[in-house]
């Protein structure tokens, strides 16, 4: 267990700059997972990580231990790829104990540990096939599995259960995340999926272009984003935003004018917003309730309604700009209905930076 | 239900049957002159002629002992001549397939893996030695052996064959280990492995049928070769097969029953090998290792 302490970090393949800047703390012991969308250089960072590729400029500590220029081998590390690079030549058995075979381990050690890491991941009956005699799910244990024998200090996962169905991936984000807790070592974990990256992170990295736009708790990321961007990335379904102007509101209170002008949304006090900036308001789908039409603070109209079973998404226009809400489907919504809605809670970003204006 | 199911089955039948003869028809087909060959082999009368069934008429072995049991005088020791030239011929098309693996393995491996100044020319180089057939070269190889001292040598042979078996090879082997994903070695790497021992406890597993394929067809097309054979080797004792089998149509009487059961035993080590290594050209070794 050791604590990742990434510093400045730039990366670049010939011109193409893909990491610019990038600082990345995780406490040892701790679950971080570096979310962004495709392309935004997540699998880069954790490869500079691992050691297989070096870094352009910046530092990458490992504890005490200044690891930037060191090789794979010598990072005390394992890692699951995307497509899981099983030995094809190899049984399931010796794919396991690769590692420890190429350390010297003592071929007892190494039996009790390949076989321990077997019956905790359910491979004992599957040692002695080949890879290619494996179910995609069973692929990815042994993937887990010979990232577990080796013990290392610290875990890298690159979208491990991109390859998954479904009702497969649900199952085994929750069996990563109590790996960890019952390995106690520390794990970078890469996604482009939002929801793994809520479940499993005790610290989450929102990447975007190279940089990180947003660090913190997952919960605390999704409750206050920084940015228009990591608003919009987090949530399913993703936040509304609607373009608006701040009007005074008169008696030193401001609101904020929607989209072509047809409705208005008083802000909260305090807000360091100011009349004729432009900004977008937003507003995750969740946030919008029914109420009493007396306490209505907006009213949409229903467009198209998905039943999900116990919660619908009600589809709607709200001063010309699309809006979802998320309500329940006890509520007896349909559609051509007017809603009076309550917004419990919405935030606010600068049009021009994308910044969060709180 | 159960009738059209029945009726299904007969179609498939049918199909079965109808494909088995295309099948059979096609194996007559390219066998019917390999059969016509072994039945002269051991027939006991002279001169063939055309028949259709290939039987052999007066069945004898005699042919195949007298190939077999060639020798001439050495001094005052008789020498198994047919010995030696068999020899010859495995020694040098080993000897090629070796040398043409051993050079083009890592050069493939490069070629496929890193980016170097010279990668594109180097390439292009490589395919333009394939536009020459080697007989276009046979003159100035024959004048390079001489100054060499290696005519009329294994080794002088062994270097004409593996030159023209390496460019193919490094093609073949590139293209094979360019379809080993990258994830393979690096996977390798973070477990613990040097790249020289990723390459060597992965790679070269995974690229084997194509290495296998490879060395194979280095192999015969060396164990095969008789123009350049016949132009450099000059003394019947240091001959490859090709050459042997060519001696037995010569100038003044073919002997076509000799020359037939000489194919029939130069033929054997190309069956033997094939039959060895077909485990290995059955390819698919990698799949399943990596999901895409
Ligand atoms: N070896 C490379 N050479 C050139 N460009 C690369 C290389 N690896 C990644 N890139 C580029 O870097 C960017 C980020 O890639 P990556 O880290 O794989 O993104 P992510 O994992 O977030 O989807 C992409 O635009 C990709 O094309
Ligand atoms: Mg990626």
């Amino acid at each position: 267990m050791v604590a990742v302490s990434v510093q400045q970090v730039t990366k670049s393949f010939g011109a193409t700059k893909v990491l610019r800047g990038v600082d990345v703390h995780v406490p040892a012991g701790g679950f971080a997972v570096l979310v962004g969308p495709s392309g935004c250089g997540k699998s880069t960072l954790l490869r500079l990580l691992a050691g297989l590729e070096e870094v352009t400029s910046g530092s990458i500590r490992f504890g005490e231990r200044e690891v930037t220029r060191l090789e794979p081998r010598e990072r005390d590390i394992a890692m699951v790829f995307q497509s899981y690079a099983l030995y094809p030549h190899l049984t399931v058995r010796d794919n396991l104990a690769f590692g420890l075979r190429l350390r010297k381990t003592d071929p007892a050690e190494i039996g009790r540990r390949v076989d321990e890491a077997a019956a905790m991941l359910g491979l004992s009956h599957l040692l002695d096939r080949l890879p290619k005699a494996l179910s995609g799910g069973q692929r990815q244990r042994v993937a887990m599995g010979r990232a577990i024998v080796r013990r290392p200090a610290l875990f890298l996962f690159d979208e491990p259960l991109s390859n998954l169905d479904a009702a497969l991936r649900a199952q085994v984000r929750v069996d990563i995340r109590k790996l960890h807790d019952q390995l106690g070592a520390t794990s970078v974990y890469v996604t482009h999926d939002q929801v793994e990256a809520m479940t499993l992170a005790d610290v989450m990295f929102v990447l975007n272009g190279g940089v990180v736009e947003q660090q913190g708790a997952p919960l605390e990321v999704y409750d206050a984003p920084a940015t228009r961007f990591v608003a919009g990335f987090l949530g399913s379904p993703a936040m509304n935003f609607i373009k608006a102007t701040i009007e005074d509101a008169g008696g030193g209170g401001l609101r904020a004018r929607l989209g072509d002008g047809s409705a208005n949304l008083a802000l909260p006090p305090g807000l360091p917003a100011r009349p004729g900036q432009a900004v977008e308001v937003g507003v995750r789908p969740h946030d919008l309730e029914l109420c009493d039409e007396s306490a209505a603070e907006i009213h949409l109209k229903v467009d198209f309604v998905e039943l999900l079973g116990p919660e619908i998404h009600a589809h709607c226009v709200l001063a010309g700009a699309p809006v979802i809400a998320c309500l329940e489907t006890r509520t007896g919504v349909s559609v051509g209905d007017t809603l009076p809605l309550r917004v419990r809670r919405l935030h606010l970003f600068d049009q021009e930076s994308g910044r969060a204006l709180r | 239900m159960s009738g059209s199911g029945g009726g299904g089955r007969q179609v498939r039948a049918i199909e079965s049957i109808a494909s088995h003869l295309v099948v059979l028809l096609a194996v007559a087909f390219a066998l019917y002159p390999v059969l016509w060959v072994i039945a002269l082999a051991f027939s006991g009368s002279a001169t063939p002629e055309a028949r259709v069934l290939p039987i052999p008429r007066e069945p004898t072995f005699d042919h195949l002992w007298a190939v077999i049991s060639t020798t001439r005088e050495v001094g005052d020791s008789t020498q198994w001549l047919f010995g030696r030239q068999l020899a010859n011929s495995l020694i040098v098309s080993i000897a090629t397939a070796l040398v043409g693996i051993g050079i083009a393995t890592p050069t493939a491996y490069a070629l496929a893996r890193f980016n170097f100044v010279g990668k594109e020319g180097g390439l292009r180089v490589l395919l333009a030695t394939q536009m020459f057939p080697a007989v276009a070269s046979a003159i100035p190889l024959y004048l390079l052996l001489d100054f060499l001292g290696l005519l009329n040598s294994r080794t002088g042979l062994i270097l004409c064959y593996a030159t023209t078996a390496v460019p193919f090879a490094i093609f073949q082997l590139r293209a094979a280990f360019e379809s080993i994903p990258v994830d393979l070695e690096e996977a390798a790497m973070v477990d613990g492995a040097t790249r020289f021992q990723a390459f060597r406890m992965v790679v070269l597993p995974a690229a084997r049928p194509a290495i296998a394929v490879t060395a194979l067809f280095a192999f015969m097309s060396a164990y095969n070769e008789f123009i350049l054979a016949a132009t450099l080797l000059g003394k019947e004792d240091m001959f490859t097969l090709p050459v042997v089998l060519q001696r037995f149509i010569g100038e003044y009487d073919a002997q076509w029953e000799a020359f037939a059961a000489g194919a029939l035993i130069v033929s054997l080590p190309v069956m033997i090998l094939f039959y060895v290594l077909q485990r290995h050209l059955v390819a698919g070794l990698t799949s399943g290792g990596v999901k895409g």
